[in-house]
């Protein structure tokens, strides 16, 4: 049974080769967004197959890898084809085609009428094949081609409409949005592949298991073992737009809003939590590594949080959102609660997805208006979208028993358990703060209050049922899906483990729990209870002050930006990340590039050596013209040649 | 005797059905088509008998030991029919646009295909010698077979003046091995060489295994013996050009394969050092003179027989290794080079329709992605497979034999013929930059390729098929020795 596991890649290959090379000849639709959107619920309908035969499996047996054929060989260095299908990678592959199968069926609604329907459908699907890969890979080297795949993937679909502008620091075009995403991303891959190098270095091989059981019998160097998390991470950052790479992903909202919210918020940019959670063994032994991804995260957490409190982009606020809280999920890591993390992938996953898609249908309701400012009072021309987009904002918010609440209240807990104590405790409370604010600000403005909008040019409609049904099972999933991770403190409903997933996923962790000497953690603290107020206390704060300044229409917000100018112009350009990057990197490397690289090194030196070696096999194949003659007996005579010669040099010496 | 039949089961079938489709064309008139159908059918059934001999075991000899079966001869036995089949498509629809379609065409090429059945089953040198003459006959009259046409005469007329010259080498050599080993079989040769006393005049023996490479080397277009094939192969009908600079090719090679093999039974004896010196001395120069002629040609099928040289070189190096890697290296690249050089041919056989003036030059392939799409992603697929870039089987096949080389201790080798594969980017991607970033001002007619597409698309998918699962055939090569 297990051995399916080639299936669930294998449906949404066979999407991508029918709408991608016959999408054109398939004239219809439905038949085209019907395809793609089969091939990938095929897939989740394999993967629910094989999670419901992994339950029925004792813990220890649940992993199981199937070859599909040898990729590489070379002396000792082997590589395979092989999917690994166990406790962690059936979530993931659970989450990218549920939530992908969902948002292939919105697209069919919210890309109604676009030239490029096919197009589109066969990147989503190409991405969902490189996407499946990713995870399910049993080594480095498949997991890197699904990491470049979801990477090319995600740039072709930000610059889908590559005719189109798109306004951004030194971006015009929604194209120079795809190669800022690209370029930040190739970074983090150069990470990926020099760790890469160093773990076939080490440990001579590249397939998870064996790397992680051999790092956790004999630990290597700890220099080697934190070089080697570092890159990895550095991989992460890329993927998962953590600083300093996050400065991409806010831009990569030039996409169409399905692809924001399949790929740059649900799935590919969780890409980066996987590699740190497959590789928990290798992270594990590298503590000051761990350090690193948990001050990176807290960092990106609430750096991101507060610019999204000033954005007037409906889908940059919530991209912002995106990179805070996978600034949370890496924050997690860091501290050492794999599971925490992948918990609020899932969550995250749901909740975040709604709320895209849900912007997706303001937008296509607000014939494409993405400025907040100019919307309002949208509560009765979209009441789906407005019920659904409020329970994924309750839902981010963290308040209980909403999905939110249960994965941050766990990470908040975690990193007050394992991280010190306090400070980052506090930095993420601040965050979580901001995004309660925030998000509650985006609704009001958006849903509430008065309509903004010019009635005569706009008229805002709910959207189709291919947009609304997928908002309803999100909505859904964002309210119950919190109730697989219920912590243990209030687990006093359920007598064994309320916490089902920390459960499942435990065997996957339990090496690197081992080094961390974390043990079961079952016993309660009165603390527990009290950081769980408090973060529902700071949740509805956030809540609180947004409807105050918000919910009616008021001079307050533009007042206080008046009174903190600088820190709300510093907040509303992104802390001037991209302007320093711009000043310090981008034009650095372009006059260098420009003056040296190509002038002198690329006209100069390379074209030199090139335009010489071409002269010269060009003379030397113009002499042998000439010994080709067409003449038979000139070709007997030179064969001759050949026979005294190659005899007299057997027969001598 | 009755087993011997079975175990040799590819041979003597298509012998018998080639016969049958000579009788057939002979006893029925304007019966083209039909001896086109039962010549196709014919190679079906043989490759389904060699599939079937596949299965023997190892070392399997039939007829006196005059002959093995199963493993080894019966992989090229599907190769050379999967050859045959290729071409037999795009055959029909390139003879009929020349009007020259006649039943005779089809019986020749199966008949080479016998000849080289023979070749990769023999093991005695006369059942060789037999076998390359009966493939090197149908070839010679294949070459002139547009008879009114002046260059497929001249090439026919040149290909038999040299091949018969070389011949008599290659027959001399063969006498030189019975005068020192004192038999023709290769298991009595190998006793021989490898016996206390050795051969009894070794100098004899080495000089008889020289002629016998040289008149192989001939063959396949070694250099300084390659002068022939630009010549024939420009001037023979491209679809026959497709054959024998492919199937052909590869037979050369089954023959090489078994006698230095036998030729060079320790790797530590001077003798067994000396050939392999020899063969890396071939395997360079043939890579670079091929590469470098390349550059300099205007004519596309000029421009392909030249590299096809090349690739003769590359393949030498797996000879030059004298292991099995180096082996199980020729193997796998013989598939993949059938895949890519034939379809390359067909191609251009398909655009050409029968008029010898047509898509001959590489300035008439500007623009032909504009014109044709397919055709020139298809004609990209087999170039980048030809340069050796992955994913495409031509990488895997170079990958393999290039290892093979440097595992044997001849790096320099391996460096010459990294070199010259990057002399061979430049007229490969040549013509792809031609195809999609020159323009054409040439008017196109239509131009289906018709059957020959079934042709392009087996090639290609095998291209590709060979460079993502490279192993697979692997395996199957390894497995041979």
């Amino acid at each position: 049974m297990l051995d399916l596991a080639y299936l669930i890649p294998l449906f949404p290959l066979i999407g991508f080769l029918i709408t991608g090379f016959f999408g054109k000849k398939l004239k219809s639709e439905a038949l085209i967004g019907g395809i793609a959107s089969a091939a990938v619920g095929l897939s989740f309908a394999v993967a629910a197959t094989l999670f419901f035969t992994l339950t029925g499996l004792p813990a220890d047996a649940r992993s199981h890898t199937t070859y599909i054929f040898s990729w590489l060989a070379a002396g000792n260095f082997n590589v395979d084809v092989a999917y690994q299908v166990d406790q962690l990678s059936i979530v993931y592959a659970l989450i990218v085609t549920g939530i992908g199968t969902l948002i292939h069926i919105y697209s069919m609604g919210y890309m109604h009428g676009d030239k490029s329907y096919p197009r589109f459908f066969a990147y989503l699907n190409l991405f969902i094949f490189m996407m499946l890969n990713l995870v399910l890979a049993n080594n480095f080297l498949l997991t890197f081609l699904g990491w470049e795949g979801v990477g090319l993937c995600s740039y072709l679909l930000i610059g889908f409409w590559y005719d189109r502008k798109f306004e951004g620091v030194n971006i015009r075009f929604t194209g120079d949005a795809a190669n800022k995403a690209f370029i930040a991303n190739r970074i983090g891959d150069f990470g990926v592949l020099i760790a890469m190098f160093l773990i076939y270095k080490t440990f001579g091989t590249l397939e998870y298991n064996a790397v992680n059981t051999a790092a956790a019998v004999a630990p290597p160097d700890a220099g080697i073992m934190t070089a080697i998390a570092l890159l990895l991470f550095l991989g992460s950052t890329g993927k998962s737009a953590q600083l300093p790479l996050a400065v991409w992903l806010p831009d990569a909202m030039a996409g169409p809003t399905p692809v924001s919210a399949l790929i740059h918020a649900a799935t590919m940019v969780t890409a980066g939590i996987f590699l740190v959670a497959r590789n928990a063994t290798l992270f594990a032994l590298a503590p000051d590594a761990m350090t690193v991804v948990a001050v990176v995260g807290v960092t990106t957490a609430l750096v991101a949080a507060t610019i999204g409190i000033v954005q007037n982009d409906i889908k940059k606020v919530l991209a912002y959102s995106t990179v805070s809280q996978l600034g949370f999920m890496f924050a997690a890591l860091g501290v050492g609660a794999f599971t925490a993390a992948v918990f609020h992938v899932m969550t995250h996953a749901f909740f975040k997805a709604l709320l895209f898609l849900g912007s997706g249908s303001v937008i296509h309701g607000m014939h494409e208006e993405q400025d907040i400012q100019k919307m309002g009072g949208l509560k009765k021309y979209m009441p789906v979208t407005h019920r659904t987009f409020l329970i994924g904002t309750i839902a981010i918010s963290g308040i209980p028993p909403l999905a939110g609440f249960f994965s941050k209240d766990e990470i908040l807990w975690m990193t007050f358990e394992h991280g010190g104590h306090g400070p980052m405790w506090i930095i993420l409370a601040i965050a979580a703060f901001c995004t309660a604010f925030y998000m509650f600000r985006l609704y009001y403005l958006t849903f509430g209050g008065k309509e903004r909008f010019d009635h005569h040019r706009l008229h805002p409609h709910e959207s189709p049922v291919t947009m609304t049904l997928p908002l309803n099972v999100l909505a859904f999933l964002s309210v119950v899906g919190g109730f697989l991770g219920v912590p243990y403190a209030l687990g006093f409903f359920a007598s064994d483990h309320p916490n089902l997933l920390e459960n499942w996923l435990g065997p996957i962790f339990s090496q690197a729990n081992g080094i961390l000497g974390r043990g079961e953690h079952h016993s309660i603290h009165a603390i527990e209870y009290v950081l769980m107020a408090a973060s529902i206390a700071i949740a509805t704060a956030g809540i609180l002050l947004a409807s105050k300044l918000y919910k009616e229409e008021s001079e307050k917000p533009a007042e206080l930006a008046r009174k903190f100018k600088g820190a709300y112009n510093l907040l509303l350009h992104k802390y001037r990340i991209d302007e320093i990057y711009q000043a310090l990197v981008v034009s650095f490397i372009y006059q260098f590039s420009e003056r040296f690289l190509w002038k002198v090194f690329d006209v100069k030196i390379v074209d030199g050596l090139i335009n010489g070696a071409a002269k010269t096999t060009q003379s030397a194949g113009e002499s042998l013209r000439r010994i080709q003659s067409g003449v038979t007996q000139n070709y007997a005579l030179l064969m001759i040649a050949g026979i005294v010669v190659i005899l007299t040099w057997l027969a001598v010496g | 005797m009755l087993q011997d039949f079975l175990n040799s089961a590819p041979i003597p079938l298509l012998s018998a059905l080639a016969t049958l489709v000579m009788l057939l064309d002979a006893m029925k008139r304007d019966g083209a088509r039909i001896v086109f159908g039962f010549s196709v059918f014919s190679l079906t059934a043989a490759m389904a008998a060699a599939i079937y001999t596949m299965f023997l075991p190892d070392k399997t000899t039939a007829f006196n030991n005059m002959i093995t079966c199963g493993g080894y001869g019966a992989y090229f036995d599907i190769v050379f029919c999967l050859g045959g089949v290729l071409t037999l498509l795009a055959a029909r629809p390139f003879l009929l646009a020349s009007n020259t379609e006649h039943g005779e065409f089809y019986s020749l090429i199966l008949f080479s295909i016998c000849g080289m059945f023979l070749i990769a089953h023999s093991n005695n040198l006369l059942t060789l010698f037999i076998g390359i003459e009966v493939m090197s006959v149908s070839f010679y009259i294949l070459s002139g077979y547009l008879r009114t046409s002046r260059f497929s005469i001249e090439a026919s007329l040149k290909y038999f003046l040299l091949g018969a010259f070389i011949t008599g080498f290659l027959v001399y050599g063969m006498a030189l091995i019975y005068g020192s080993a004192g038999a023709l079989g290769y298991n009595e040769i190998y006793q021989a060489v490898q016996g206390e006393t050795g051969a009894r005049f070794p100098m004899i023996l080495l000089l008889g295994m020289g002629l016998l490479i040289i008149g192989l080397s001939f063959k396949s277009a070694i250099f300084p013996f390659h002068q022939w094939a630009p010549d024939v192969y420009q001037g023979a009908p491209t679809i026959v050009t497709a054959f024998m600079s492919t199937a052909g090719k590869a037979a050369a090679f089954s023959a090489f394969i078994p006698i230095l093999a036998v030729l060079t039974p320790e790797s530590s004896s001077p003798v067994a050092a000396k050939i392999g010196m020899l063969l890396a001395v071939l395997s360079a120069a043939t890579m670079l003179v091929g590469n470098i002629s390349a550059v300099v040609q205007k004519n596309i099928k000029r421009m392909l027989a030249y590299s096809s040289v090349a690739h003769a070189g590359y393949m030498m190096m797996g000879l030059a290794a004298g292991s099995v890697r180096g082996a199980s290296g020729i193997v796998f690249y013989v598939t993949a080079y059938m895949f890519m050089q034939i379809g390359a041919f067909i191609l251009i056989s398909a655009l050409e329709r029968g008029s010898e003036e047509r898509y001959q030059n590489l300035e008439d392939y500007a623009g032909l992605a504009k014109k044709h799409p397919v055709m020139a992603a298809l004609m990209s697929v087999f170039m980048l497979s030809l340069t050796g870039i992955p994913p495409f089987a031509g990488f895997f096949g170079k990958y393999y034999l290039f290892t093979a080389a440097i595992e044997s201790g001849y790096t320099w080798l391996t460096i010459i013929a990294v070199i010259s594969s990057v002399i061979s980017v430049y007229f490969y991607i040549g013509l792809i930059v031609a195809m999609y970033f020159r323009e054409s001002d040439v008017q196109e007619q239509d131009s289906r390729p018709g059957l020959a597409g079934i042709s392009l698309v087996i090639s290609a998918a095998g291209v590709i098929i060979l460079g993502v699962i490279p192993q697979f055939i692997d395996k199957i090569a390894k497995s041979l020795f």
